[in-house]
């Protein structure tokens, strides 16, 4: 059969021939440079032109960057070292390491404190985060606050104990009547935690921060990057909850809700965020006598909490208005009431779509704690600002320091914004 | 002015609110520290050093006064300030007494209801020009362009001196300190002016200092002082004897070192009022016999405060200038200890 036409053509191939290489200019770099650097002239000239801004920049840091001084005492040791080279002065973030991640107050034996409440923080915030993670993890979750205040503050133990009784009595008393009524079990609930705390307070006998096991430290000794952290995690994390609040309250169909929470949010959208900090670090110490001063920290974290509540209100309002009116009126065709509605259907969808805008508002905020630098808080712009530039050895340190700060400041706000991206691919369940 | 009036009305309302309030001297005693309102960092004046501990020349005065009522220059809770939360800490009671190198003015005495106690600085606005420009005077400035601070008194009397000798110049607006020395060292302005303590400390900075000259004309006067509420003048004695004990201190020649050898054996008697040995002046003022001495011995007298801090051996190089003793010819002088 085979050799039917076996002679009819002069030559069969029976083996494959092998592979030859692509040719030179459509593999590897040169392919790659080929289609995304130098497409068409147009293209060219724009890779060339940016090359160039590139290397502007380049030149002149790269030397500065590499060729800096880590070890000195003074802007003037700086320059001996160099002696007129170009060079920066990284030696002032390693003497004033301590004070730029902690203040210049908070002793240095503790330093370990605010570290380990750091580090246990991202223990906490993990099951909230990744929710493939155990949720027994969450019970730390709720606990942390209590731990994290107890190292940072120290002082009597008592006192983180008794907010964590408080808040569990407060919540036994919500759960007790809220299947009675929403608005008996709420209040109800805050009636509890704060009769527990007040009865609490009494108990606690007087000096018992003084020779307590954690030395306390007080709200002002606070400081540097620590302080922006603090402020930026307890204010994000507690402005998404009443943000929530105050959304749904907005949409409400009761007319006085409706009305206070409008005015809420006007309110504080319309009012510059400094504005509101002068507040609270000026105005509210003419409104209490002088001893009984509620703590600056407190203060600040209110006023910014209340700050980016009002905003994130307005973008889980925008969240809850893009959902289809079928959505809501088929969680009425199911029975279920108003709470169940929105946690089983609602709020799941429209939190999905407002994931993009709580970020930015929570990148926007963590940056904006560097304000509390203008009333004379020292967190990490306002140690750099203020002590570090203005003592005789480091006066003149501009570019290392602010640059320092930016490096800091990045790493947290692009971290978060990885996160969310992650997260919205996460939970993606269209097909778009 | 739209700030001065909204500050005026803060401080009458703490006023009010405040008035109840014991004396400070006595809270002060109770309290065990004494709250001073200091700047967040001005360099020479007031920073803390790496290890967190405030240094400075107004830092000094509320050490000073601390030792004479405390017994203790480490009893002071320094409480930073900034140029705009100042009055009101002061006002609302959160301190004690201010030395933020705040300028005396009529305004500030008389409108925000603040007492003035003394001068412990004697600042004014002078220029800095490089030595490259060959100029001795400021009157060789015309036409010159100036590196300026918007929105301060400085910008004020720069634009009066040149109109009232009739020469022309250029402003280069700026926001900040740190922006006008990048500008100056870039060439952007022939002269940078400011007041003349924070250009001496800006000089400081440079790489080459020796490029750069002062010039001798000073065209405002800034007496920086520490001070108290209106109305508590129990208080405001002590502030300001505390402060002239200091000064008199260092034109008897009292100073840290002698001040005990001084005390016990001095055939002067002005020195023996000052140290307590004599008279009952300590009583007076509701402190003990050894007030002065205290306060002398915690930091050394005024001379020794200033070399120590901002004088010619710092790396700021303050000259005394107007913050001589009035026996060298200079404006510092205290009223006698009599």
């Amino acid at each position: 059969m085979s050799d039917t036409h076996a002679q009819t053509v002069a030559f069969v191939r029976e083996t494959e021939i092998p592979e030859a290489a692509p040719p030179y200019a459509a593999t590897g770099p040169v392919k790659w440079m080929r289609e995304n650097l130098f497409a068409t002239p147009a293209n060219a000239l724009l890779t060339v032109v940016a090359a160039y801004a590139i290397y502007l920049i380049l030149a002149p840091t790269l030397p500065w960057i590499l060729n800096g001084v880590w070890t000195a005492n003074s802007l003037a040791e700086c320059r001996e070292i160099l002696q007129g080279a170009t060079g920066a002065c990284f030696a002032v973030l390693t003497e004033r390491w301590p004070q730029l991640l902690f203040g210049f107050k908070y002793p240095s034996e503790l330093y370990w404190r605010p570290s380990l409440a750091f580090v246990l923080l991202f223990v906490a915030v993990a099951p909230v985060l990744f929710f493939d993670l155990p949720r027994k993890l969450l019970i730390f979750t709720g606990l942390f606050p209590f731990i994290a205040y107890y190292l940072i503050w120290g002082g009597t133990i008592f006192v983180p104990i008794l907010a964590l009784v408080g808040c569990l009595g407060g919540y036994a008393v919500y759960q007790r009547f809220v299947t009675g009524s929403f608005a008996a079990g709420f209040f109800g609930g805050i009636a509890a935690a704060l009769l527990i705390w007040y009865i609490g307070g009494l108990l606690i006998p007087d000096g018992a921060s003084e020779n307590a096991m954690l030395t306390p430290v007080p709200s002002r000794d606070l400081g540097g990057f620590m302080l922006n952290m603090m402020l930026g995690v307890t204010c994000v994390s507690l402005s998404i909850p009443i943000g929530i609040a105050l959304a749904l309250g907005r949409q409400s169909s009761m007319p006085l809700i409706k009305v206070v929470c409008v005015v809420f949010i006007e309110f504080i959208r319309g009012v510059p965020l400094i504005t509101l900090l002068f507040v609270a670090s000026v105005m509210l110490a003419y409104f209490f006598p002088p001893d009984s001063t509620v703590d600056l920290f407190l203060r600040v974290v209110i006023m910014i909490t209340m700050f980016s509540a009002a905003y994130i209100a307005e973008v889980i309002r925008g969240g809850l208005a893009a959902l289809p009116k079928g959505q809501y009126e088929a969680a009425d065709s199911l029975g279920l009431d108003y709470p169940q509605a929105m946690r089983l259907i609602i709020l799941p969808q429209a939190l999905k779509i407002s994931i993009p805008g709580i970020v930015n508002v929570a990148v926007g905020l963590f940056k904006d704690t560097v304000l509390v630098s203008v009333i004379s808080m020292f967190d990490l712009l306002g140690m750099i600002r203020g002590p570090i530039l203005a003592s005789t050895e480091w006066n003149g340190v501009y570019w290392e320091l602010l640059g320092f700060a930016s490096l800091l400041f990045f790493v947290v706000c692009y971290g978060i914004s990885q996160y969310s991206q992650w997260l919205e691919r996460r939970l993606a369940t269209d097909h778009r | 002015m739209k700030k001065s009036v909204i500050l005026g009305a803060l401080t009458v309302a703490g006023l009010s609110a405040g008035a109840a309030a014991a004396g400070t001297l006595d809270d002060v005693k109770a309290r065990g520290k004494l709250n001073c309102g200091v700047t967040t960092g001005l360099v020479g004046f007031a920073a803390p050093d790496a290890n967190g501990e405030w240094k400075g020349f107004d830092v000094a005065v509320c050490r000073a006064i601390a030792a004479a009522v405390l017994n203790d220059p480490t009893a002071v809770e320094f409480v930073p300030t900034t140029g705009k939360t100042r009055f009101t800490a002061l006002a609302s009671g959160e301190i004690d007494v201010l030395a933020r190198n705040t300028t005396w003015t009529f305004s500030r005495d008389v409108d925000l209801k603040f007492t003035f106690v003394g001068v412990n600085y004697y600042d004014g606005q002078g220029f800095m020009v490089p030595k490259a420009l060959g100029v001795s005077s400021a009157k060789d400035l015309d036409g010159a362009t100036v590196c300026i601070q918007t929105g301060t008194t400085t910008e004020l009397n720069l634009a009066d001196f040149f109109r009232a000798n009739n020469i022309s110049y250029e402003p280069v607006p700026i926001e900040t300190n740190a922006e006008a020395q990048q500008q100056y060292l870039a060439g952007a302005c022939d002269v940078y002016t400011t007041d003349a303590s924070g250009l001496a400390a800006t000089r400081a900075t440079f790489e080459a200092p020796g490029d750069h000259v002062l010039l001798p004309e000073i065209i405002s006067k800034e007496p920086l002082g520490p001070l108290v509420r209106h109305g508590d003048d129990e208080w405001g004695d002590v502030v300001r004897w505390t402060l002239n004990a200091l000064i008199t201190a260092e034109e008897l020649g009292v100073t840290s070192a002698n001040v005990n050898e001084m005390a016990a054996n001095t055939g002067n008697p002005e020195v023996a009022r000052l140290l307590g040995t004599e008279g009952t002046l300590g009583d007076m003022l509701g402190l003990d016999a050894e007030w002065s001495k205290r306060a002398i011995a915690a930091g050394g007298n005024y001379g020794e405060v200033f070399a120590k801090n901002i004088g010619e051996e710092t790396p700021i190089g303050l000259a005394r200038g107007l913050n001589a003793q009035w026996t060298d010819g200079g404006l510092i002088y205290s009223p006698p200890f009599r």
